[in-house]
């Protein structure tokens, strides 16, 4: 994955986003180790403060743990990565959901075209 | 110790009977990286001319990290003008040289280490160099130094892309948390990541200073697209 900022958010919070996406998608692993806070703002090519900033609401949400002398780590706690995965496909669904909504398909139609557009997915 | 790097008040410049900075008050805290926008003539470079000791301010205060600008401020501001000040004649080494002697805070092996990062021959001529080559040079001289406050005028107005993401890892890269970084610029786009705070300079007055992620938040829009809103001509 590439480090992409949309123009309307604060950018704090993308790099949240970001890095939450990593641990549902595996990318960093339980347990694995950060780079240094200059290091992954040179790769996003942030300002240090904002991914700092970042890291910390991470660190609030027990999603990142620092030791105090090497750095700062992913969780290792698996439900909580679990927990995480599961709200995001949660909200991603929601937003499908409405969209579908909108033009008028009701709950069972939707869950048909799926099954139907999955079938020819093979 | 002072949690700025620059505090100004009421910083008034008057060429003749024109104002080209009309009462400004700022000030910069250490470890921040700020973008100083605003349109050609907005006062910008006065103003960082006024921080570098160039230019003498009619009215108002200025401190940098404690001091009145004078001899003293030269030793700890960082300053990349507009313009190359470097001859065509002199080599890299020349450079260095004349860093190492003016600058007790220069840092000769780093500089010649993101030289050496860029393959830069040391003993080429700053005739021989293309213009984002020059640029990059110059950035690497100034980003050496050990400074309290780093004011780089224009850092990427007129190289391209690859080497406008060569100035910004330098910037990042060099990052200080006792320091702060003023970067003026037209090319905002490229840069607003990168920043803490930006002040919106408009003839020669402040219209707008403001962390950038509050300013997103607020507006749910761009630096960039704010600047464009202010500015529109």
């Amino acid at each position: 994955m590439i480090w992409e900022f949309s123009k309307d958010k604060p950018i704090y919070t993308q790099i949240i986003e970001y890095i939450k996406m990593n641990i549902i998608s595996g990318e960093y692993k339980p347990g694995e180790k950060l780079l240094s806070v200059r290091e992954m703002a040179v790769l996003a090519k942030v300002n240090p403060n904002t991914m700092q900033r970042a890291l910390q609401e991470l660190e609030k949400d027990e999603l990142v743990f620092s030791k105090r002398t090497s750095g700062r780590f992913i969780t290792e706690d698996k439900n909580m990565i679990d927990e995480l995965k599961a709200s995001f496909a949660k909200k991603q669904i929601m937003d499908f959901y409405e969209k579908m909504k909108s033009i008028g398909l009701t709950k069972e139609e939707i869950i048909r075209y799926v099954q139907k557009i999955f079938g020819e997915m093979k | 110790m002072s949690e700025f790097a620059l505090e100004c008040k009421n910083l008034v410049k008057r060429y003749g009977s024109k104002e080209a900075l009309k009462g400004i008050d700022l000030s910069f805290k250490k470890g921040n990286i700020i973008g100083l926008l605003g349109p050609n003539g907005s006062g910008k470079t006065t103003f960082i001319k006024i921080c570098a000791g160039l230019l003498k301010q009619t009215e108002g205060s200025i401190v940098i990290d404690e001091k009145n600008i004078g001899l003293e401020t030269k030793a700890i501001i960082s300053y990349l003008p507009e313009r190359t000040y470097f001859e065509d004649s002199m080599t890299v080494i020349d450079a260095i040289k004349f860093f190492e002697t003016f600058y007790s805070d220069f840092q000769c092996e780093k500089a010649l280490d993101m030289l050496k990062n860029l393959d830069i021959d040391v003993n080429m001529k700053f005739k021989k160099m293309s213009k984002g080559t020059k640029e990059k040079v110059q950035l690497i001289m100034v980003m050496s130094r050990k400074a309290k406050i780093y004011f780089l005028d224009e850092p990427i107005a007129g190289v391209d892309p690859a080497a406008r993401d060569y100035v910004i890892n330098t910037i990042i890269n060099n990052y200080d948390e006792n320091a702060a970084v003023v970067i003026s610029t037209h090319l905002i786009s490229d840069i607003e990541n990168i920043l803490d705070d930006v002040v919106f300079i408009k003839n020669g007055e402040i219209v707008l200073n403001d962390n950038v992620d509050r300013i997103r938040e607020k507006s749910g829009t761009s630096i960039d697209s704010l600047f464009r809103e202010v500015f529109k001509c």
